[in-house]
């Protein structure tokens, strides 16, 4: 009834081509950055920050990447975990080298990093699809997570092979290292993951974005009606680790404050950040966020009900956690192939005609 | 309504755990995954002798202590998590049983000033406390293990391991890497060869390694291993007929769970420990009958007195020993951290202290201050004997050699104190 596109008149092409063409659906978007921007800062404990939403946050870039180039452009992969590994030890050089630069350039710099590497291991990409792809972006997995380990160069010759973010700042405020506090670190996330996925948005529904949905849906086609195969499958390669490298430096730099390669960047976090995309939705941003939001906050809740509610012992409410997510996941399958970002929009859809469906 | 209903609950379950009265000791163990076997019983034994002070003694001074759990599976984000829900209830000490989360915690317990005891295990050169002024890693560290087990060697060779080849097969983790340094430097000390045998985690597939081994046959191997590598690589020494009275694991790699599934083949198989292994002890006595008889044991008890078992109730005796002291120290029985940590650096075990608690020769003695948080680093080698399967001490404890280590201890802090701008404090 409320929830309706009569009556909000477009005037422009510019205005009907907007993101969320519902009035609704625009005040809830506003509201939504509101709250995330000036509410929620004022009242995050650490507890909420480091075990929520700030990892909540950070997988999601690394989702909006991958499915920038797996739901978009329809390149497999299964190497986000390596290239996550680059953002992490590009950003780790760059904040012990120059550590009068402010951080927020080192992030950057640390997706650029990442963007190269990717785009080196997307060229196989050229000659081989599918499986053989995703088998190829697997060898990016170990090969990266094998020289960070190999070469003592990238974690400066630590005993350990750890690396440890500093502390730095911006505008005086603590946003690495132990100091941080909880507000710093998340609002660090948010303005990445707002501004990420914003630039997400913009790039999937211009040119770029239908070049590479054009290659996704046929290459031979789409190189018939004029897209060069070469740039958009390796701009798709670049953009997804501009984003995925981020995402990386942020897990290590924002989140972890430590990290070793091969625990945290394994071929766990690949599957991990691929399992978002697919119950989230492929080729959606929302479905980055929602798949992301699935598989970071429903352990922690379910961990959170059943040890520290119930009171039920550890070990077996870890194994129950594993097995209700994998039934939940297998469930939404069934029920949707396409995704949560689909259930969404069904629901939409049905909220459109409600109260009179027919 | 629902929806509100429905965001009322999620934010209540979302939310940590409220804070406590008592003096709380989270457990941040791990009972899944890989290193789950061994994690469990560790845990276990951790668990059961703080249930013991609290049914036989009350808690420690009156106060009873809580150890609620957080399982982290071994993984850093989890335990960053299981820190972060449990930090909020007034934690005065973590002992997370692994060294990835160790290196997690280090600069969080340092802001939140909340001890890190990491026995055995952690950041080496957190032994000098001048640096490290939250974490304590008594009785001894990974170098000092490197170090006891090079001597352990030079004793059988007698005295001269030149031209000798050892082989380290070690997880290939920040774990695993621990040792590296220590042993080059030993190794250009004693003139032996070291050969670097990592093993990706978590550790199944070690075939080419072994190979190695068998190509080169070094006249001794060790190892740095956990979880299910150690069972994997004392298995594949067995398939190449390696001597295993040759093979030596450090302290994480000598468990029941690794020789067990072996079987006979792990006869003579040697590990470092710390601490001693069995029920032959008089503490047992108490636990069986406040703990075991009444079903108040973790998991039932179905691990008491293993080697992990042993070595987690180790790690609660010292803690509970440190509270004691800080209760001592400051008046009060209801102690905050600060007050733990003076009371861990203020902190003395000696033999008769451990036979007082029913403990005799359990482990070293150890003896703590301001720039010394590891204790005295000495350890001893155990061995397993196959047929009545159960460990055997097989030498006292011995000393590492300290010449060698606390150059190595001072670059190391001196690193880390340079990177996070701490100016060392005693």
């Amino acid at each position: 009834m409320i929830y309706r596109e009569a009556g909000d008149f477009k005037t422009s092409y510019r205005d009907d081509g907007q993101t969320f063409p519902i009035r609704l659906d625009r005040w809830g978007y506003y509201a939504l950055l509101g709250v995330a921007f000036l509410v929620v800062p004022f009242v995050i404990d650490s507890y909420w920050a480091n075990a929520v939403l700030v990892p909540f946050l950070i997988y999601a870039i690394a989702a909006i990447g991958l499915n920038i180039l797996t739901g978009y452009a329809g390149q497999v992969s299964l190497g986000t975990g390596g290239f996550m590994a680059v953002g992490a030890y590009s950003v780790y050089k760059l904040m012990t080298a120059f550590p009068g630069v402010p951080i927020f350039v080192h992030i950057l710099l640390a997706g650029a990093i990442t963007a190269v590497v990717g785009m080196l291991f997307g060229l196989p990409s050229l000659r081989i699809k599918g499986f053989y792809l995703a088998v190829a972006t697997l060898a990016a997995q170990f090969f990266l997570v094998w020289l960070f380990n190999k070469v003592p160069w990238f974690y400066n010759y630590s005993a350990s092979g750890q690396i440890n973010a500093p502390e730095r700042t911006v505008f005086g405020w603590a946003v690495t290292g132990p100091a941080t506090s909880a507000p710093a670190k998340y609002l660090t996330c948010l303005v990445f993951a707002v501004v990420l996925a914003w630039i997400a948005r913009n790039l999937t529904r211009g040119m770029v974005g239908r070049k590479w949905m054009a290659i996704r849906d046929m290459d031979i086609a789409a190189e018939i009606i004029g897209v060069n195969p070469l740039t958009a499958k390796l701009s798709a390669f670049a953009v997804s680790s501009f984003f995925v490298g981020i995402a990386g430096a942020l897990l290590f730099s924002v989140y972890l404050g430590a990290a070793e390669a091969s625990e945290a960047f394994g071929i766990n976090k690949s599957f991990l950040v691929l399992f978002m995309i697919i119950i989230g939705g492929l080729g959606s941003i929302f479905g980055s966020f929602a798949g992301a939001a699935f598989l970071v906050l429903l352990p922690v809740l379910l961990k959170n009900l059943l040890v520290v509610r119930l009171g039920w012992p550890t070990d077996l409410a870890a194994h129950l956690e594993l097995m209700i997510v994998g039934g939940l996941i297998i469930f939404f399958l069934i029920v949707e192939p396409h995704g949560l970002a689909r259930l969404w929009r069904l629901t939409k859809e049905k909220l459109r005609l409600w109260p009179f469906p027919h | 309504m629902k929806l509100k209903l429905a965001t009322v609950a999620l934010g209540a379950i979302l939310a940590a755990a409220p804070a406590m009265a008592d003096l709380v000791v989270p457990n941040l163990s791990y009972r899944t995954g890989p290193y789950g076997a061994n994690g469990t019983q560790y845990a276990d034994g951790f668990n059961d002798y703080f249930t013991l002070l609290n049914e036989r003694d009350g808690g420690i001074g009156g106060e009873k202590i809580q150890t609620p759990e957080c399982e982290t599976a071994y993984n850093t984000e989890k335990g960053v998590e299981c820190y972060e829900a449990t930090k909020g209830s007034g934690a005065l000490v973590y002992n997370p049983l692994s060294t990835g989360i160790t290196y997690q915690l280090i600069p969080k317990v340092s802001a939140d000033k909340i001890v890190l005891y990491t026995p055995g295990y952690g950041r080496t050169s957190a032994k000098n406390g001048s640096v490290f002024e939250w974490v304590f890693n008594a009785p001894a560290n990974y170098w000092d293990g490197a170090s006891v087990a090079v001597k352990y060697l030079l004793d059988q060779s007698g005295g001269d391991l030149k031209g000798k080849k050892v082989a380290l097969v070690y997880h290939n983790s920040a774990y695993g890497k621990e040792p590296i340094r220590t042993l080059q430097d030993l190794s250009k000390k004693h003139g032996f060869t070291l050969t670097e045998l990592p093993i990706d985690p978590p550790g199944q597939e070690q075939k080419s390694q072994w190979l190695q081994i068998r190509r080169d046959k070094p006249d001794y191997v060790l190892m740095w291993g956990w979880g299910v590598m150690n069972q994997t690589a004392i298995q594949e020494a067995a398939n190449i007929r390696f001597p295993m009275e040759n093979f030596i694991g450090v302290w994480w790699s000598g468990s029941e769970v690794d020789v067990l599934p072996v079987g006979a083949a792990a006869h003579g198989y040697k590990s470092l420990t710390f601490n001693g292994v069995g029920t032959d002890y008089p503490v047992y006595a108490d636990m069986k009958k406040f703990v075991i008889e009444p079903g108040k044991a973790s998991q039932g008890g179905q691990f008491v007195g293993s080697a992990l078992y042993s070595r987690g109730m180790y790690a609660a005796v010292v803690i509970a020993e440190a509270i004691k002291k800080a209760q001592e120290l400051a008046g009060t029985p209801a102690i905050n951290a600060t007050q733990l940590r003076d009371g861990f650096e203020a902190l003395g075990i000696t033999p008769a202290r451990l036979t007082e608690i029913g403990l005799p020769d359990f482990g070293p003695e150890i003896k703590m201050s301001c720039d010394n948080h590891g204790g005295s680093g000495m350890a001893r080698i155990q061995q397993w004997d196959a047929n009545a399967k159960k460990w055997s001490l097989i030498t006292e404890f011995t000393e590492p050699d300290q010449e060698v280590l606390n150059p190595l201890i001072a670059a190391d802090s001196e690193a880390f104190a340079k990177e996070f701008n701490i100016t060392p404090r005693c």
